[in-house]
Parts: C-alpha cells; sequence; structure tokens
C-alpha cells in the first residue's frame, strides 16, 4: 500500500505527463526517492497509476540501470567502469574500494551504509577517474582521495 | 577564431542567465525565425548551411527537418525532441553545453519546433547528469516568464510547450527510435524502420529529433545565416564542433573549434601530447563505437567525410588515446563489457553476440585464448555488422573490435602465444 506522500508523489508525476503510462519511469523513481528501492508491491502498487499491468511496468522497472529492484544501502557509490576511466586507473580505484568497504560490484556492506554500483560513462573523461555518490560527482580519484571522500557519509 | 557555442560561457562554469544569454544576441535567431521567416525558410536556411547531427551519425539536420509531413490536415500534436541522453562513454561535450549554455539549447529546440510545425518539445535528459537537469529546469522557467515559451510566441502565432522527461540510464535510449518508446514509457527498445520518425515517430505523430550539440548550433544559423556557417569552417562540414581528447594526455579537455582540425592539431596542440613515460598506440576518435585509427592517421582531419575515407567515424568527435601501458585486448574487453551490458536483449545477434565476444576476449586476457579465438572474433565482428540487427547497437560494438583485431593483432597473438597478458606481469 502507499502512503498518502507516496501516493501524491506519483499521482505528481502522472499528472504532468501527456498520458499515464509516459509517467512510467518518473512515477518509479518518485516513489524510490522516498523508499529507496522498488519490490515486487511497489510494482503492483504503482501499476494502476500509470494504467499498466504490473508485469509491463516491471518490464519497463527492469530494464533500467537506476530503478533498484532489491534494496540498497543509505549510500549508493556510482562508480565510472568505461573506456577512458579504464585506461586512468579504474581497476585500481575499485580494487581500493573493494578491500576497504570490503564488497564487490552489486553488494552492500554488512551496515547498509554502502551500495557499489558500475555506472557508464558520465561525461567526466577530461577528469578520469570518476565516480558519483548520492547526487554528489567526484574525479581525478585516488586512493587516498577516496578515503577521504567516503568519510563524508555517515 | 569564432566559436559561437561557447564564446559567451562563464568562466565560473556557472550556467549562463537569460539575461547574459539575451546580452550575447541569444533569443534573437528565435525572433527572427518567428517574425521574419515561415517555417520552410527556417528549414531551407538549415539545409543550406550544412549542419550535420553531432550525436554521431552525420545526418543532415535540415533533411531531417524537410522529411516531416506538411499541410493542413495534419495528426497533432507533433513533437520537436532534445536528445540530452549523452552516454556515448568517452563523451562529455553535451554536458559542457547543456549545464553551462542552456538556453542556447532551448533556443535552438523552439526554432525546431517552429520549423516542423511542432507544438511540443521533449528534453530527454539522462539521470546522471543531475547538473544539466538543473540547470536546464531553469532555463524552461525563465523562458516561460519571457514569453519564449507558451501561448502566442513573442507575439506570433506560433505556441509551443516543453516538457522535461529524466531517463532512469540505458545506454540505447540515446537510440532515437528507442528514446521515442522511453517516452511513452514502454520499454525502451529500437523500433523498426521504416516508417522514421518523421513521419511516425512520438505516439505516432511526427517528430524530430536531435542531438544536443546539433540544436545548440541552429539559434547562430538562423541569426547569421547559412553563408556566414559554412565561412567557419575551411573544412567541406560547416561550422564548428565541441572537440575533446581524454585519456593519457598531458591536458585532456574540450574545445570548441572550426570543423576538421587534424587528430595531431588536437592532440599536440590543444591536448599538448601525452604525459611523460607514456607513448600513443592508438586513438579512438569520437566515442566507444568507433574503429580504432593509429599513429599512421596523425594528420587526418577530424570531420564526417575525411573520418570515413580513414577508415573510422567522426562520431561525436570527442577521442580517446590508447597509451602503450594500457593492455589493447584489455580495452577491447572494456568496451565490449559496455556493450554486451547495455544491449537491450531484443534482437538474438546483438544479445547472444556480444556476452560471447566477451567471453572470447576474457579468455585471451586471462591467458586461455586459443589461435581459432581470433577467426571467431573476425567472424563475429562480420556477424554483428551493419544490416544483421535491428538497430545499430551492435554494428557500433564491432567496429573497435575489428579494428584492433588488425592495429593490434600482434597483441592479441602474443597474449595466445605466452598464455599470459603481458600488460600484468610488465605493469604491476
Amino acid at each position: 500500500m502507499l502512503t498518502d506522500e507516496e501516493r501524491q508523489a506519483v499521482e505528481k508525476e502522472v499528472e504532468d505527463c501527456e498520458c499515464p503510462q509516459s509517467a512510467s519511469v518518473e512515477a518509479l523513481q518518485a516513489l524510490q526517492r522516498i523508499r529507496g528501492w522498488i519490490s515486487d508491491e511497489a510494482i503492483r502498487d504503482v501499476a494502476p497509476f500509470v494504467g499498466m499491468s504490473p508485469e509491463e511496468l516491471d518490464g519497463v522497472a527492469t530494464f533500467y540501470s537506476f530503478v533498484f529492484r532489491k534494496p540498497v544501502g543509505r549510500h549508493l557509490i556510482f562508480l565510472c567502469d568505461s573506456l577512458t576511466c579504464y585506461i586512468m586507473g579504474h581497476e585500481n580505484i575499485l580494487e581500493h574500494i573493494n578491500k576497504r568497504l570490503g564488497i564487490g560490484m552489486g553488494e552492500t556492506t554488512s551496515d547498509k551504509r554502502f551500495t557499489l554500483l558500475p555506472v557508464s560513462c558520465m561525461g567526466l573523461c577530461d577528469h578520469a577517474p570518476a565516480m558519483m555518490i548520492d547526487e554528489d560527482l567526484y574525479s581525478d580519484l585516488d586512493s587516498v582521495k577516496i578515503d577521504e571522500i567516503l568519510e563524508k557519509y555517515p | 577564431m569564432e566559436r559561437p557555442l561557447t564564446e559567451h560561457l562563464r568562466v565560473d562554469g556557472r550556467p549562463l542567465g537569460i539575461e547574459e544569454y539575451e546580452k550575447a544576441g541569444g533569443y534573437e535567431g528565435l525572433r527572427k525565425a518567428l517574425l521574419q521567416m515561415t517555417p520552410t525558410e527556417v528549414q531551407e536556411e538549415v539545409k543550406a548551411s550544412n549542419l550535420r547531427g553531432r550525436g554521431g551519425a552525420g545526418f543532415p539536420t535540415g533533411l531531417k527537418w524537410s522529411a516531416c509531413p506538411v499541410g493542413s490536415d495534419l495528426r497533432r500534436p507533433r513533437y520537436a525532441i532534445s536528445n540530452s541522453d549523452e552516454m556515448e562513454p568517452g563523451t562529455f561535450k553535451d554536458r559542457l553545453l547543456m549545464q553551462a549554455n542552456p538556453h542556447q539549447l532551448l533556443e535552438g529546440l523552439i526554432i525546431c519546433g517552429y520549423a516542423i510545425d511542432a507544438e511540443i518539445g521533449y528534453l530527454f535528459l539522462r539521470w546522471a547528469y543531475m547538473g544539466s537537469a538543473k540547470s536546464l529546469t531553469t532555463a524552461v522557467r525563465e523562458a516561460y516568464e519571457k514569453g519564449y515559451l507558451g501561448r502566442n510566441i513573442l507575439g506570433s502565432k506560433f505556441t509551443m510547450d516543453i516538457k522535461m522527461h529524466t531517463s532512469a540510464g540505458r545506454y540505447i535510449c540515446g537510440e532515437e527510435t528507442a528514446l521515442l518508446n522511453a517516452l511513452e514509457g514502454i520499454r525502451a527498445i529500437p523500433r523498426s524502420r521504416p516508417p522514421f520518425p518523421a513521419q511516425c515517430g512520438l505516439w505516432g505523430r511526427p517528430t524530430v529529433v536531435n542531438n544536443a550539440e546539433t540544436l545548440s548550433n541552429v539559434p547562430h544559423i538562423i541569426r547569421n545565416g547559412a553563408a556566414w556557417y559554412k565561412s567557419l569552417s575551411p573544412s567541406s562540414d560547416a561550422g564548428t564542433k565541441i572537440y575533446g581528447v581524454s585519456g593519457r594526455v598531458k591536458k585532456p579537455g574540450l574545445w570548441e573549434l572550426p570543423m576538421g582540425p587534424t587528430i595531431r592539431e588536437l592532440l599536440e596542440a590543444y591536448a599538448e601530447g601525452m604525459q611523460d613515460g607514456y607513448r600513443l598506440r592508438g586513438i579512438i576518435p569520437g566515442g566507444a563505437s568507433t574503429d580504432f585509427l593509429t599513429e599512421a592517421h596523425l594528420d587526418v582531419k577530424m570531420d564526417f567525410d575525411s573520418m570515413q575515407k580513414a577508415g573510422s567515424r567522426l562520431g561525436t568527435g570527442t577521442m580517446i588515446i590508447l597509451d602503450d601501458k594500457t593492455c589493447p585486448v584489455g580495452l577491447v574487453l572494456n568496451l565490449e563489457r559496455f556493450f554486451a551490458r547495455e544491449s537491450c536483449g531484443w534482437c538474438t545477434p546483438c544479445r547472444e553476440g556480444l556476452p560471447w565476444i566477451v567471453k572470447i576476449l576474457e579468455a585471451i586476457e586471462r591467458g586461455e585464448g586459443e589461435p581459432e579465438d581470433l577467426d571467431v572474433l573476425a567472424w563475429q565482428s562480420q556477424a554483428l555488422g551493419p544490416g544483421k540487427t535491428y538497430c545499430v547497437h551492435a554494428p557500433g560494438a564491432v567496429e573497435p573490435l575489428q579494428s584492433a583485431l588488425k592495429d593490434f593483432r600482434e597483441d592479441f597473438e602474443q597474449h595466445i602465444r605466452e598464455k599470459k597478458c603481458p600488460w600484468k606481469t610488465k605493469h604491476g
């Protein structure tokens, strides 16, 4: 069941659109901003608002990398793994985060503080390697910088 | 040297506000189009300017617009869409234009709307580009307040609204027919063509989808004329282009230049050459889905025709430099993993073929490759080439693969012969 706040968030996305279905991705993102992720139940709850069957909506939800169909941590680390970052040392950065947080790609720390996810090129190639944590961009990364950055996210 | 797209950018990197933009001649192109020109005249001007699509394909923009049907009995609404879903690996040009000069893009989109008689515009944004979304949201609000959007724009009969759509992150959404499905809210797989979007696009209505950099050029073409635009460039392609260099160079970055600087000029004069201790081995000229070029091509011009003659494509014009301390097999594996992950899964060759390529490359990189693997990879780059799949995702994916098999043959063979990646031992 959606709470009043959640229903309003979903309805607001639908209102702004030309037809309810065209708001499907944005409605899911609106609910995700409140809940952190999209459960099977959430798919069933949102589907009628966008005029789709739960199955159709799930087809959309599972298509996108930014719709999370599993619970994630409090903070999301999106580490760019595209070619310029690869050339500029992505693998060392990844290894450092793996060791430091004890998680691999797609995993969440046991205290639910961080989830580590790959992201395709974020357009920061002139300052590679790059990553995004929640909504903050970080570039020209090295292991010292990463340690300092992670401290900012309790 | 004139740099219409970037000359008025603020030095502090903040977005240009509407008043600053107007002071720099902003919205004069729109005023001229709406009050002095017919939609057909606008189309003709853009056609005469020889503006070609900056998203990678290089299709003539005016021609794309003129494919929209005209007449009084048209189905409505019609749509003009800015493809702002920049996600081509190694490409970072639209981010600059959208974030730092949002009104320029908006003005281009409104002029495009007028030229094709569209009353609704969409800005298709990428979720990871939050700075661009913020700057464009403000710009849209300012444009409504000043009467550049909404009913009877600048006192003319033309009415247009702009809506924003934030995608949730898939490379294929940059393919224009997948983008249309994404906007309709269904699974964003590409559509069969024909019919082309100009006849049957968003919800079956005539629709034009243009890249953000392409649209950013339009206000200047209308304001200053097609002849002026052509005079900006010494090459056969008109106007200026945002070029970029990334990788192990001294000064990676973006520069707006007349169409057609040589690779050498970009690499040496603008990016200031390779970092100390690194040697140039290869060049991917325009984003992940373009063929490798090598040192032998340093004097090739970065314009659509010259790049094609050299066996690659201009693509997005943002080149990535492969150095001698990066394993070419590892780099190609990185590229193919990206394409395999981003395949929409709709057609079989792409869905099955790309992961197959990844598996072979992984084996070679681990030291478990067989000599026949190279033949299989060569066959794959034919089997996934143009015309074999539903859209150009897989053909784009095999462009760097087929050229790497030629340009870095010896490196592939060495991996297989020595049963290891030479770079892993040599460079830690």
